[in-house]
């Protein structure tokens, strides 16, 4: 995955990224806002106490959201991994962190995902999307609205459709 | 039948819109190959051997007659003039042109149609008994449950990225016309005993490469809870199946990995969280939908006159006589009949039509059945709500456009995929067996007196013509670049559903109609009195068959 593009899109807008993201097999840690593996996050709590800089986590997909959300609640962003784009997983677990475990802060996609899924990864609850490749931010933009309405319940939405409009 | 309000036709409209802008980035080089892929395969285009394909959905098989129309009229202007009606009940057009593919889809949507989710790895079209609301063995109407599930099913958030494809399937009567028991999730309606409707659960069937037959998750789950308990099911499967082999990515190897039990306590542990939740159905929505499904306005009907002519045409009429044998069906209301039309005429792929045919068929539904038309799993078109007294004008009208074949449940209504001539998968031919089956058995008097019998023809072991659950099945190999098959015998679908075993080494296809003659004779020596096929193949069991077929030749 891309460890610090210069822009990403985030709750609708292009900005500016100040965080990084530590590789799995890396053995030092960068200043300045860092996203760190999950593992790391979990066997390195004292050493990440005393970074300058913001700490979050990043998670692969299939992660067992069950075995470390209660303990992550509180960081101010986790970014979910592709490995592959039609890997499916982490629409689950954006939901998961969101509509279980009451996530607030950004959830932000990192690796391999396309630009015509951000309508179906934000109803998921993504609000931040860091592309691998350099693609026009202000264009993908537009996916985000592909759709006006849905039918199903999701992170942005706790009423079913049937019960809003029927 | 559902029509569509003004959120239904929005979504379907928008997403028009959103494909054709992919359709224009993938061709200008903004989307690659790869990536462009599992965009055109939801929105039900294929790249095939010859030409795309593209899928289009019939949900629950139901269909009016300006929606005939209108496919008519899109196969004429858009493709060759002619459609193939699929085993899943869909439709599919084998000559569109990618870039106008938008534009098909755009006049499907103003017909409230689509092509949603026809193809790729998610959740398809949701089929069902193509007797819904007439067949006389309904515990209940299975229509506005499958069109609850195709409303939640439709863009799903969660659920558009599967490891594999997921087939839903939903079952209303005592008799199983839907093959419920081979879906990813079969669905069966069910009563308790203080009379509330619910569903028996199933999960985990399916045929293509590893053939199984679903197992029991939950025997009822109250109505309100389907679509909380489906959320459940998905999401165990979205995130614990095989994304690493294709071929162990269906629902069904992960049902069969952790056991059935262990799955069904998975799906309940993370049911529990969604249990009551605001996905729960409330009784205005169920009410809602079950309004579209109504019944037409019956005429009130004295069934033994109706009956009492029927039989005097059919007295001084054979062919009339016949088509009433094997094409009509009773159904629950007196006077009516329910008909089915053949599209397996010798000499054309099982289950195309013309576009000059469904005009036809348009104008027959308008004439006779309320407008409406079904699509079955047995790639026909059934009209429901026939009177009695016009089966014979209907008769003569279908006879002349080519669709009162009299061969429904013969062994010439063999359910049958494209095959090698249109599918780049197959390994094999299908087509052409089927024509030659229905050119080697064309006395009538003789597939009569076989009865009931289904012979399904696969070119492939993805298995689109369900050769697993035929009584005869044909399944097309590849050996050393040449085209064979392999017979399989003993599959059904129903109650009982079974699947197929080995006959033996696979045939050349020369020695295909052959080998079906010789299946066949070693039936009518062995049957006793009515049996059928099946039972008798039941009882006696394959060795007596394989014998003849395999014998050295004398």
């Amino acid at each position: 995955m891309h460890q610090h593009p210069k822009q990403i899109l985030k709750d609708g807008v292009v900005v500016d990224n100040s965080w990084q993201v530590v590789a799995a097999d890396a053995d030092s840690l960068p200043s300045g806002d860092i996203l760190v593996p999950i593992a790391f996050w979990q066997e390195n709590q004292q050493q990440l106490a005393d970074h300058s800089g913001n700490v979050g986590v990043w998670v692969d997909g299939h992660g067992e959201v069950e075995e470390f959300a209660n303990s992550i609640t509180t960081v101010p962003v986790i970014a979910i991994n592709f490995p592959k784009f039609v890997d499916g997983r982490g629409f689950s677990l954006a939901r998961l962190l969101r509509e279980r475990y009451g996530y607030i802060g950004e959830i932000r996609a990192v690796g391999q995902f396309i630009r015509d899924q951000l309508f179906m990864m934000q109803r998921c609850g993504f609000n931040a999307f860091q592309f691998d490749s350099e693609i026009d931010l202000a264009a993908a933009c537009k996916s985000l609205n592909d759709f006006s309405d849905a039918y199903q319940v999701a992170a942005d939405q706790p009423e079913p459709l049937f019960k809003r409009h029927r | 039948m559902y029509i569509y309000d003004q959120y239904d036709q929005k979504l379907v409209d928008e997403r028009v819109e959103q494909y054709r802008d992919q359709t224009k980035r993938y061709l200008d080089g903004q989307i690659s190959d790869e990536e462009f892929l599992p965009l055109r395969l939801q929105n039900g285009l294929y790249v095939q051997r010859l030409a795309p394909m593209l899928r289009i959905a019939v949900p629950y098989g139901l269909m009016s007659s300006r929606q005939v129309r209108k496919i008519a009229d899109i196969s004429r202007t858009y493709d060759k003039g002619y459609v193939h009606f699929t085993t899943r009940q869909n439709i599919q057009l084998n000559w569109p042109v990618l870039e106008e593919v938008p534009d098909i889809l755009a006049e499907l949507a103003s017909v409230e149609m689509h092509a949603i989710q026809t193809s790729g790895n998610c959740i398809r079209n949701t089929t069902t008994d193509q007797f819904a609301g007439v067949a006389s063995d309904e515990i209940e109407d299975p229509r506005p449950w499958c069109e609850i599930i195709r409303q939640w099913s439709t863009l799903h958030p969660e659920f558009a990225f599967l490891p594999r494809k997921f087939k839903i399937a939903v079952c209303g009567s005592e008799e199983d016309r839907a093959a419920f028991l081979l879906h990813d999730i079969g669905l069966q309606l069910v009563k308790n005993d203080s009379g509330e409707t619910g569903f028996h659960v199933f999960v985990g069937g399916g045929l293509g490469r590893t053939p199984v037959i679903a197992s029991s998750v939950r025997e009822f789950l109250p109505k309100e809870h389907l679509l909380t308990y489906l959320d459940a099911i998905l999401r165990v499967y979205n995130r614990y199946g095989n994304r690493d082999n294709k071929y162990k990515a269906r629902i069904k190897i992960l049902v069969r990995a952790w056991t059935p039990e262990v799955f069904a306590e998975r799906v309940e542990a993370e049911w529990e969280h969604l249990k009551n939740g605001p996905a729960t159905l409330n009784g205005n929505e169920i009410e809602r939908v079950k309004g579209f499904f109504t019944a037409p306005d019956y005429q009130t009907l004295d069934d033994a006159s109706a009956e009492a002519q029927l039989q005097t045409l059919a007295s001084e009429n054979k062919a009339f006589s016949r088509w009433l044998d094997r094409n009509i069906r009773a159904q629950k209301q007196a006077g009516y009949s329910s008909v089915t039309l053949s599209l397996k005429p010798a000499g054309v792929a099982p289950g195309d039509v013309t576009d000059r045919q469904l005009d036809i068929i348009a104008d027959l539904a308008d004439r006779f059945s309320f407008g409406e038309i079904r699509t079955t799993h047995n790639q026909n078109i059934v009209l429901a709500d026939v009177l009695k007294s016009e089966l014979f004008e209907l008769w003569q009208q279908a006879k002349s456009a080519g669709l009162a074949t009299p061969n429904i449940g013969t062994i010439n209504d063999m359910i049958c995929c494209p095959g090698g001539d249109y599918c780049s998968l197959a390994n094999a031919k299908s087509i052409p067996v089927a024509e030659a089956i229905q050119r080697k058995f064309d006395d009538l008097d003789y597939v009569y007196d076989l009865g009931d019998l289904e012979l399904n023809i696969s070119g492939c072991m993805n298995a689109c013509g369900h050769h697993h659950i035929g009584h005869i099945g044909i399944l097309g190999v590849d050996k050393k670049g040449e085209e064979w098959y392999q017979i399989q015998l003993g599959g059904s679908a129903n109650k009982d559903a079974a699947l197929a075993k080995v006959l033996g080494r696979s045939l050349s296809r020369d020695a295909v109609v052959d080998s079906i003659e010789k299946l066949l004779d070693v039936y009518v020596e062995n049957r006793l009195d009515q049996e059928s096929f099946l039972n008798t193949y039941q009882r006696i069991g394959i060795e007596k068959f394989k014998e003849r077929v395999y014998a050295p030749a004398s």
